[in-house]
């Protein structure tokens, strides 16, 4: 079982990707959206992580080392997060402009795109 | 589409995916294993220009463009996001709605957590070089902890002290701070957004050189940034709410 991370995060994906096919609410689907990143970011975290290694952080106590879980995936994360937090951000405020015109938030009921 | 043909296809996509991705897992370097050629290159980079937090160097420092590309598109969706929340000319701002009763360890609460969480957020942004933390997650909890208020006392509360205007230059300000840093980087060493500051002592308040600016930058520009985006939310809900309780929006126990 030395890859059971990478699988979570896969699972993470694709029950984030179910929940958004079968959505009958938009702020329902974004946070199903939120959910499939979370995968992304579970799997970032696998990728560098090193038994007992300690965090990338150094100091008076903590002498440098190479022996860290990897900082390279951790910065990439944090940008997936931020890159997450904005896409969220702008699918609410769609629902929003989505309800206010056409009086629904299922997506099934938008039908007819309109002017 | 029926919904059953939709949800057949939808089982065939997930397990066409759930096993590639499988059969692509199964072929990673094992869980916790010590093979990390990235870390290798990038830790000793990172001591050698004094940062003690490796992370926070790879951002601003290793990774400054992709960095100045990601606060642009923070920059970029508030402003898409304020630009969908505009009230239409239709909807007439009213006044707030009258806020129900806050209980009063609710409020003590607040008004305890307000100074204390602002106070950890400018830490956490001005010490992102030195222990975990940055300008990212820094802005977030200054953000944040600003809307105690509205938690803790009330809507007129928070709109006294928070002028929306102030935040939306201090957004602009933080966007255009970071190009104008890498410029400089520029002028005075070869490339866009060089380290060109003294690196210190690692360790040191005053070390890695211009990644505590960026950092400081980045907080401002977060912090506004989710202040105003939220303040255009925040109309949506408490000044024009009562207007759209028409609208039938399913009830908790509806959603499938």
């Amino acid at each position: 079982m030395s890859h059971y991370a990478y699988f979570v995060a896969g699972a993470l994906v694709l029950v984030g990707g179910f929940g958004i096919a079968r959505s009958r609410n938009l702020v329902h689907a974004t946070i199903c959206l939120s959910i499939a990143q979370a995968g992304t970011y579970v799997l970032l975290m696998a990728v560098g992580y090193q038994t007992n290694a300690p965090a990338p952080v150094f100091g008076s106590t903590a002498k440098p080392t190479k022996q860290v879980v990897d900082p390279v995936v951790q910065s990439l994360c944090l940008t997936d997060i931020v890159v997450s937090a904005t896409v969220t951000a702008l699918l609410l405020a769609l629902s929003i402009q989505i309800a206010k015109r056409h009086d629904t938030v299922d997506p099934d009921e938008l039908v007819a795109l309109q002017g | 589409m029926s919904r059953t043909a939709r949800m057949w296809l939808l089982g065939l996509g997930l397990i066409g995916v759930g096993v590639c991705y499988a059969l692509a897992a199964l072929d990673l370097p094992s869980f916790g294993s010590t093979f990390h050629p990235y870390r290798d290159m990038a830790v000793p980079a990172a001591v050698a220009h004094g940062a003690a937090n490796a992370v926070t160097s790879i951002v601003f420092d290793q990774r400054g463009l992709d960095t100045l590309v990601e606060e642009i598109i923070l920059f970029g969706s508030v402003i898409g996001a304020v630009a969908l929340l505009r009230p239409s000319r239709e909807e007439q701002e009213h006044g707030p709605s009258p806020m129900g009763r806050v209980l009063e360890p609710t409020r003590l609460l607040g008004y305890v957590m307000l100074p204390t969480t602002l106070v950890i957020g400018v830490d956490v942004v001005t010490h992102g070089h030195l222990t975990p933390g940055g300008g990212f997650q820094g802005g977030v909890i200054l953000a944040t902890g600003l809307h105690l208020l509205y938690v803790a006392g009330s809507y007129q509360a928070l709109d006294r002290l928070r002028p929306v205007a102030l935040f939306e230059h201090g957004e602009a300000i933080g966007a255009a701070g970071f190009a104008i840093l890498g410029i400089a980087g520029i002028l005075t060493s070869a490339a866009y957004l060089t380290n060109m500051l003294s690196y210190g002592t690692l360790g040191q308040m005053f070390s890695a050189g211009t990644v505590p600016i960026l950092n400081a930058i980045v907080g401002v520009e977060v912090a506004s940034g989710v202040i105003v985006l939220l303040a255009r939310f925040f109309d949506q809900a408490v000044l024009l709410g009562h207007q759209r309780e028409s609208i039938s929006v399913p009830q908790p126990g509806e959603l499938r």
